[in-house]
């Protein structure tokens, strides 16, 4: 069973859907108790930094994530905004401390040149920087589809795993211990990513 | 690189899906559902459903629409029709929608636009604006799916819309709309190099040579189109085999 953290920001069902789809239950909840029972954890969401970690907090899900990925060590993804706020610092709309689980900072995009518009949104291709298990299985095209103005900067090098290109390398994955996380959206990326969540469901840290 | 996006559109009335010319003259072209799943197999890049029609009684059966396609289809679902205050975006968003497309109330009331993108995000506030030209040339926005001319001009309602908050934008020409002879190409490219926010041109497509021209010669995010997928052989498919053929940076 994995469940996907339900604190009020963003698509949680999309993930649930994918889930579905690849034969994998799961459950969208906030409620210790079952977080605590699930094998695996999904964060996923959309919206900005600072209002999710509020949300985070008030439903005492800092500390219930804290012990069950901190401390147990069950296998954890971050989606999107739920890999930024793995940052010790995110920087949208103000400064906010994040869970701190990853080494670094969340900053805006800032594309070199012209024409690059924000959000980044659409379709873009990944650059594996390690070869993890987690990634195996992808087509030839690494594309996913991402949503999203800002970006992770991990300040240790080896937490980074993927990255893409949007006038500006950035973050696209991020992998240490049990904890790994995606700036994409796997949940939305047809074929590719439901290979990365089944991928997911198979990892053995 | 981040790549160009085929988007089919889907417009819906009474529960399927309709095809019709300059916003009438419709006609029923089949189930929505079906044709999202085909459109899932083409390996579209994104899908936007547009209820036309949109009453109470509409509202749920869009919402069955979004939840059906939402379990088979793992792409970004836009929908539209009717959405005129954060709880409507907020259902929408609830049940497997990404991004909701505002048209109406984006001139009735411009301060949804804000609202929705403080409490939802930026990235899934679409604001959908259609226009007419006239014969002096001037435009003028369209709202109530084309039935009601706004003593508006299109360019200034999008530096609105996009000082407000709004994402995207998608641009639709009514005059091209269904004509399938191409889209309104001075207008998307002048609006698409001035918005530092996604544009998705739609409204005109009747050839693959339409996409190339929009995404080679402007700086459309994306092109949406619907006639050209329902009434020939093209399909998202071909489209991207050709346009990757001719240059332009598409998933293949």
């Amino acid at each position: 069973m994995i469940a996907i953290i339900d604190y009020g920001m963003g698509n949680k069902h999309s993930v649930y859907n994918a889930l579905k789809y690849i034969a994998v239950d799961s459950i969208i909840t906030r409620d210790a108790g079952e977080i605590s029972r699930a094998e695996r954890i999904i964060l996923p969401g959309v919206g900005a930094f600072g209002a999710a970690m509020e949300n985070l907090r008030q439903f005492g899900l800092e500390d219930i994530l804290h012990e069950e990925v901190i401390v147990k060590g069950k296998p954890f993804l971050g989606i999107c905004l739920g890999m930024q706020l793995l940052a010790e610092t995110g920087t949208e709309k103000g400064l906010f401390k994040g869970l701190g689980w990853i080494a670094g900072d969340v900053v805006k995009l800032q594309p070199a040149g012209t024409g690059f518009k924000l959000p980044h949104v659409g379709w873009n291709d990944i650059e594996l920087v390690r070869d993890v298990g987690l990634f195996k299985g992808l087509k030839k095209e690494k594309a996913f589809y991402y949503v999203h103005s800002y970006a992770m900067r991990p300040a240790d090098e080896n937490d980074l795993v993927a990255t893409g290109n949007y006038g500006v390398d950035f973050t696209a994955a991020v992998l240490k211990n049990n904890i790994f996380a995606t700036q994409f959206h796997p949940e939305k990326s047809q074929k590719n990513g439901l290979t990365v969540l089944e991928n997911f469901v198979d990892w053995r840290v | 690189m981040l790549k160009k996006r085929i988007i089919p559109a889907l417009l819906l009335k009474d529960g399927r899906m309709v095809k019709g010319k300059n916003f009438s003259q419709f006609r029923d072209v089949g189930n929505p559902v079906t044709a999202a799943r085909v459109y899932n197999a083409q390996k579209a890049d994104e899908l936007v459903f547009l209820d036309i029609c949109p009453t109470r009684e509409s509202r749920q059966v869009v919402c069955h629409i979004i939840e059906e396609a939402a379990c088979e289809c793992f792409m970004p679902l836009t929908v539209g029709g009717g959405i005129s205050s954060c709880e409507d975006i907020k259902d929408f968003l609830d049940i497997g929608a990404d991004k909701v497309a505002i048209n109406s109330a984006a001139v009735r009331n411009p301060e949804l636009i804000r609202e929705g993108a403080e409490m939802f995000g930026d990235q899934c506030i679409v604001v959908s604006v259609d226009y007419k030209t006239r014969s002096d040339g001037t435009r003028r926005v369209y709202i109530d799916s084309g039935k009601t001319e706004v003593d508006l001009d299109p360019w200034e309602h999008i530096q609105r819309c996009t000082a407000l908050g709004a994402g995207e934008i998608m641009l639709t020409s009514i005059d091209h709309e269904g004509m399938m002879q191409g889209y309104d190409m001075d207008f998307i490219a002048m609006v698409s190099g001035m918005i530092d926010v996604p544009l998705i041109a739609n409204g005109g497509a009747g050839r693959l040579e339409d996409f190339k021209q929009v995404l080679a010669e402007t700086r459309a995010s994306a092109v949406a189109a619907s006639s050209i997928f329902h009434f020939t052989d093209q399909s998202p498919i071909k489209t991207r085999f050709f346009l990757s053929n001719n240059g332009v940076n598409v998933r293949v």
